[in-house]
């Protein structure tokens, strides 16, 4: 029988969480990316051509909304868990009689949640300055959706396998910000040589990217029922993995 | 009746390091038990394993009949622990932690009376709504206990919850705590300070080097053979530096400490009659001023058996 309202009670606390310091999570986050926006489409506004009738500045607001999206929501499920684990309050969470998946549902939810509401803000504040189209609402909440809950649930694993804060800002510096930038953010792959494209490929941001643009702008560099298809793929799997150490106590039931 | 923590052979190894090597135990319903043993004995091992906050490499453990791996849930909720850690949530104030820390067991709103006695009982009232973090180490450790009773469990167990604090802190938490008892409620406690357990405790079991080695009501523990002991302290008018010739051979044996002034005395606290051990003393010539006795508490019981355990 599900726990609902203590599986409620810890997305309700996950929330609250980074409610409270929202000016390190929201506010700081929206900040640094429209710094990137203003930088990057005054250098390269009149440089580069991605797709024809679209300006470069309208072509960057969804990636940067996008990798906003998910930086965010990793480092929500990320540091609450880290955080948790070295002050050593995790316990009064591993005592109550949660699932692990309720476990999994609150923190990634939250995860989505945060990751969404940063998203919503560069989006709302970018457009104030440049005209977006939206070509699919459904396009572009799926990826939201996907996205988020795919770098939520990464989150969680890395704060479970994490032991300290720097193995956990490894995992952020050396993964997931390289992957996020090298995700088509600020370019099309279709400007790169052959050989950088097959490796974008291989990358699974630029999927999210892509279809997240897809659904602004009707246009992507991979069908976005592939992209979706993967997304969902690489969701159930991690998904699956992450329920998996939380049942085994991974890390946290010694 | 089904026994409030039912724990068979469990057996918990780290690496080359045998913390639990195959512990029995039964703690029933209503009792007031103490898991006493020094450090490294297996003890927060055992209650982490009861907890589910760590696995056991064989053997099962049920709280009230529910199995803390298969049938975790009931288990849990049947259980609250206060950690031997002062962990908190810094994020939060007194009363969030509570509400939250009462949600994930499935409470709601019906739950704010008990809260609020809880924070009425521990003297947290005009504290609730401060943040954790401005809260001295003593209002810390009371939270940490109202945390583990806000679901009103029937077995709680307290991992050292009196390590580091006050007197005053220590009277109102037991008086608190053998309310509960009182009630009905199963407590098992862990704590370094015997005397502690001497006076809450109904049952005790002493743990060391991963095995149980004693397991008796206080009343049989105290009355074995370690605890017919009788420390008898006198001080001497004049500094001795060896025993009189005089004395006889049978005092002489008993004396086990010797310095200066000051001559300790081991007997038997039946066999012995103390006047008749001080009349040889003044017969032997040694003139006493001053003198004390000491019987022999839980504390000489827990030396005198983790030592034999360690030789």
């Amino acid at each position: 029988m599900m726990n609902n309202r203590g599986f409620y009670t810890l997305f309700y606390k996950e929330t609250l969480r980074f409610y409270k310091v929202a000016l390190q999570t929201i506010l700081a986050p929206i900040i640094t990316t429209l710094l990137y926006f203003l930088v990057f489409s005054h250098v390269l506004k009149d440089r580069v051509m991605v797709f024809e009738d679209l300006s470069y500045t309208s072509f960057l607001i969804p990636g940067l909304v996008m990798m906003t999206i998910i930086q965010n929501a990793f480092a929500n499920s990320s540091s609450s868990l880290i955080q948790s684990k070295v002050t050593g309050n995790i316990v009064f969470l591993l005592l109550t009689p949660l699932s692990y998946v309720e476990f999994y549902m609150a923190f990634m939810l939250a995860a989505v949640v945060r990751g969404l509401a940063v998203g919503v803000g560069v989006f709302l504040i970018a457009i104030c300055f440049v005209p977006v189209p939206v070509h699919s609402f459904a396009f572009l909440l799926a990826f939201a959706l996907l996205g988020s809950a795919v770098l939520g649930t990464l989150g969680i694993i890395a704060g479970i396998w994490a032991e300290k804060f720097d193995q956990l800002a490894g995992f952020q510096n050396f993964i997931i910000m390289p992957l996020s930038f090298l995700s088509g953010v600020f370019y099309s792959i279709h400007s790169l040589p052959a050989f950088w494209q097959v490796v974008s490929h291989l990358n699974p941001f630029f999927y999210m990217i892509d279809g997240f643009r897809y659904g602004f702008f009707g246009v992507s560099d991979t069908s976005p029922w592939i992209s979706l298809v993967l997304i969902a793929l690489a969701f159930i799997g991690l998904a699956r993995f992450a329920i998996k150490l939380l049942k085994q106590g991974y890390k946290l039931r010694h | 009746m089904t026994a409030a923590i039912s724990i068979n052979n469990v057996k918990k190894s780290y690496g080359s390091l045998d913390a639990l090597k195959g512990v029995d135990l039964t703690i029933n319903r209503g009792e007031f038990f103490g898991l006493l043993g020094p450090n490294g004995a297996g003890k927060s091992t055992l209650i982490n394993i009861i907890a589910g906050l760590a696995n056991a490499d064989a053997g099962s453990v049920s709280v009230l009949g529910h199995d803390v791996v298969g049938d975790y849930r009931q288990a849990r909720q049947a259980l609250g622990v206060v950690p031997q850690e002062l962990v908190f949530d810094a994020f939060f104030s007194v009363r969030e932690v509570l509400k939250i820390q009462s949600g994930y067991f499935g409470l709601g709103k019906e739950n704010d009376a008990w809260i609020d006695e809880l924070l009425d009982a521990l003297a947290l009232t005009d504290k609730a709504n401060v943040n954790m973090r401005a809260l001295s180490g003593g209002m810390k450790r009371r939270v940490l206990i109202a945390q583990a009773l806000v679901h009103k469990p029937e077995v709680v167990i307290l991992d050292e919850p009196t390590a580091g604090v006050d007197v005053e802190l220590r009277k109102l938490l037991w008086g608190f705590v053998e309310q509960l008892n009182q009630k009905g409620h199963t407590i098992v406690l862990t704590t370094h300070y015997l005397e502690e357990a001497e006076k809450l405790c109904d049952r005790i079991a002493i743990l060391n080097h991963g095995e149980v080695i004693a397991l008796d009501s206080k009343a049989s523990l105290l009355q074995s053979e370690i605890c017919n002991k009788l420390h008898l302290i006198i001080k001497t008018a004049e500094p001795i530096d060896q025993l009189p010739d005089a004395l006889a051979p049978s005092i002489r044996d008993k004396v086990k400490y010797l310095d200066g002034c000051q001559m300790r005395l081991e007997l038997h606290k039946d066999k012995d009659v103390i006047v008749d051990v001080l009349a040889a003393i003044a017969g032997a010539g040694i003139k006493v001023v001053d003198l004390e006795t000491e019987r022999a508490d839980l504390e000489d019981v827990f030396v005198e058996l983790t030592s034999k355990k360690v030789s």
